[in-house]
């Protein structure tokens, strides 16, 4: 092991590599090939996490995080021969990620421990869409030839679900393997509503691509269109005004709130308890409604753009917010009491779907799947960005890992959202809302915290200014995985509570 | 959790008024819903929802239908776990090829007589997913589709609004075309 591995990230990726300019706000190195093979011993011995890892025609980026140091980097390997050394054995959530490069870019990670397609399904049009070698014809195949992972023992059955579900959720499927009602092995097949969004991107002015970005994930679309315009605004280096990080931050906020509150009502509503969901909806309804009037629009979609925001907060409507703020937390409160006090949904969700310690600690997944295991972080406190900066709050955090204790964070995460729009509606500064971006060639990252954990964002902008490549990386790539492994022993009917409590995104994932 | 159910025996709904079945909704449904079928079908409808590429902004709105400020299923109309018990697909998205032949195989098992509802822009028209190498685009380019909700994504008044007057149509408040006309 070189002394160079046990330095902070970034003094670490400058002995691995040479820092690049134009790339903000944090540093990007490019390595040759034994630079990235030093990379890869000193990711398995030191915890950086793994925010990100994606091609840009030839070249594979990784994003990192140094926690104790709090930098950031992005580490980049200019491929020779279309192939790079894999990260999966020293980060497990990098295997999915190397498979996805390899079905759009055609680049192969060597000493993968997966070489399965993940987002190609054998349908699509053209093979390998981000090649910078250009795209090559259809290598069509059924869309059913896919290898599950195999499963052996006695009184074993299967049960393949999907992608077509029961109820009015995103197509995904589900393979299961069952001793009796115990679940011995759970695999996900995703990529079904793999849209081509990135691709789509390419070669479109910022404006245009900020719609698409908040499309990736209809119930993100603030936090993908803010990670996608703050990733476009630190690339031109340009400093939108004051007033639309806050009105930017009472949008993500009002979708925090929202989303939770769907999400605790479906995950009672899955143990059985539709009382609770019924009240939830009504206030999920309420919200959706102020923000539409505020706003124009429920879910809040293409109101954030590059350069600001499209709408201001009429004073009137800031008058409403926060009525609402006020009308929204007893009933709330009572919500949560009741979900307090029935020992037979405590029974259905305390103990059940418990991410195991040492796959938090390989994933350290982000959102409220780490922060009910004890680990999470969240983009808005580090690295932070305007206007919470501002604003002091703490991230509730739990340790049993279970659906009850991810029920308990989001609970958590209303109360606090909803007091951060009380304080962020007196202390909004009064103001322009919104800058030109000037077209111009640069690189830029964001990290923005989404409800269900951090968005990461990544640009490269052409000469002319129009996107040469997005990537987009949703919370769910590092959750999906886990709630493989929280499943397991679990009893087959609890894999709804299971999967609900994580509510990952289908189509921020397949993108 | 006592004082609120007695709380909710004597507290006004929160459930609003009905909207009118739409009009362009019932005009473009006039021509496609036939006389066996009204006759069969009453003033019922099973949906059977099929995410084929949606952004899930569409969902929300659609799950928004089931809260008890809409309240759906007041109107006979309710979601449906099986596509044998349909009488309408409920189709979002820009028909991902991925998932089109899990789209076509639920359309298979819905018995007849049926209807498919493109619900939201991208399935209407592909949106901003047109011309993507991994989408089919609009629906109707895939199968026929009997009625368009748009908007990105449509609000739960307008989706109301168009299985309202899919309603009408099954119920026979609407001449259709393809029936013979009355006598007299």
């Amino acid at each position: 092991m070189s002394e160079s591995a046990l330095r902070p990230l970034h003094a670490a990726l400058a002995a691995f590599g040479h820092i690049v300019d134009g790339h903000r706000p944090w540093p990007r190195y490019v390595l040759d090939v034994a630079g990235w093979g030093q990379l890869v011993d000193a990711l398995g011995v030191r915890r950086w996490p793994l925010l990100g890892l994606w091609a840009d025609g030839r070249t594979v980026h990784v994003a990192l995080e140094d926690h104790s140091a709090a930098e950031f980097a992005v580490a980049s390997l200019e491929t020779r021969d279309a192939t790079y050394h894999s990260l999966g054995a020293a980060r497990p959530a990098a295997i999915r990620m190397e498979r996805a490069i390899r079905d759009l870019a055609g680049l192969n990670a060597v000493g993968g421990v997966d070489d399965r397609p993940w987002l190609d399904h054998g349908q699509w049009r053209i093979t390998t869409p981000l090649d910078a070698a250009g795209v090559r014809p259809a290598v069509r195949r059924a869309a059913t030839d896919y290898r599950f992972l195999p499963v052996e023992g006695e009184g074993l059955h299967q049960i393949p679900v999907g992608p077509v579900h029961a109820g009015i959720i995103e197509p995904g499927h589900f393979r299961f393997h069952a001793n009796g009602e115990t679940l011995v092995r759970l695999e996900a097949r995703l990529g079904y509503v793999h849209k081509g969004t990135e691709a789509l991107m390419q070669g479109k002015s910022v404006a245009d691509a900020a719609r698409l970005a908040g499309r990736i994930s209809g119930d993100s679309t603030v936090a993908h269109a803010l990670a996608f315009c703050r990733a476009v605004e630190a690339a031109t280096g340009v400093d939108i005004p004051a007033r639309a990080h806050w009105v930017r931050a009472v949008m993500a906020e009002w979708e925090r709130t929202a989303n939770h509150l769907g999400d605790i009502g479906a995950i009672c509503n899955d143990a059985a308890f539709a009382f609770i969901q019924a009240h939830c909806t009504v206030l999920r309804e309420r919200v959706l409604q102020a923000c539409a009037k505020a706003f124009g629009h429920r879910l809040m979609m293409d109101l954030v753009v590059p350069g600001g925001v499209a709408v201001d907060l009429a004073p009137e409507q800031a008058a409403a917010f926060a009525g609402l703020a006020v009308d929204l937390l007893p009933p709330f409160e009572d919500m949560c009491r009741i979900y307090d006090s029935k020992g037979s949904l405590l029974d259905r969700t305390v103990t059940t779907g418990i991410t195991p310690r040492a796959e938090i600690e390989r994933f350290w997944p982000p959102g409220h799947v780490g922060r009910a295991a004890g680990a999470g972080r969240d983009a808005r406190l580090v690295p932070g960005y305007p206007p919470y900066t501002e604003l002091s709050f703490a991230v509730p955090r739990f340790t049993a890992g279970d659906v009850d204790a991810r029920v308990r964070v989001r609970m958590e995460e209303v109360r606090q959202s909803v007091r951060m729009i009380q304080r962020m509606l007196v202390a909004m500064p009064d103001g322009p809302l919104r800058v030109d971006v000037p077209a111009a060639p640069g690189e830029g990252m964001s990290l923005v915290e989404a409800f269900r954990g951090e968005v990461l964002g990544w640009v490269r902008l052409a000469a002319d200014g129009t996107v040469a490549r997005y990537h987009a990386r949703d919370a769910s790539w590092l959750q999906w995985p886990l709630l493989e492994t929280a499943v397991y022993d679990n009893i087959v009917a609890d894999f709804p509570l299971c999967n609900k409590s994580f509510n990952c995104s289908y189509s921020g994932h397949d993108l | 959790m006592l004082k609120h159910m007695v709380r909710s025996l004597f507290a006004r709904p929160v459930t609003i008024d009905g909207p009118a079945a739409g009009d362009a909704a019932l005009r473009e449904l006039a021509a496609k819903v036939e006389a066996l079928a009204r006759r069969r079908l009453g003033r019922s409808l099973s949906i059977r929802e099929i995410d084929a590429g949606s952004c899930n902004g569409c969902e929300l709105e659609i799950h928004a239908l089931n809260n008890p400020i809409y309240d759906l299923e007041r109107f006979g109309i309710r979601f449906v776990a099986s596509p044998r018990h349909a009488d309408v697909l409920l189709v979002t998205g820009p028909v991902s090829l991925n998932m089109h032949e899990a789209l076509l195989r639920t359309i298979n098992a819905t018995p007849q007589p049926r209807w498919i509802v493109a619900a939201g822009d991208c399935a209407c028209t592909g949106g901003l997913f047109a011309g993507s190498y991994a989408c089919a685009g609009a629906l109707d380019s895939v199968v026929p589709v009997d009625l368009r909700i748009a908007g990105c994504p449509p609000t739960p008044l307008q989706l109301l609004e168009g299985l309202l007057a899919l309603l009408e149509a099954s119920a026979g408040k609407v001449k259709a075309a393809a029936a013979p006309p009355a006598a007299g």
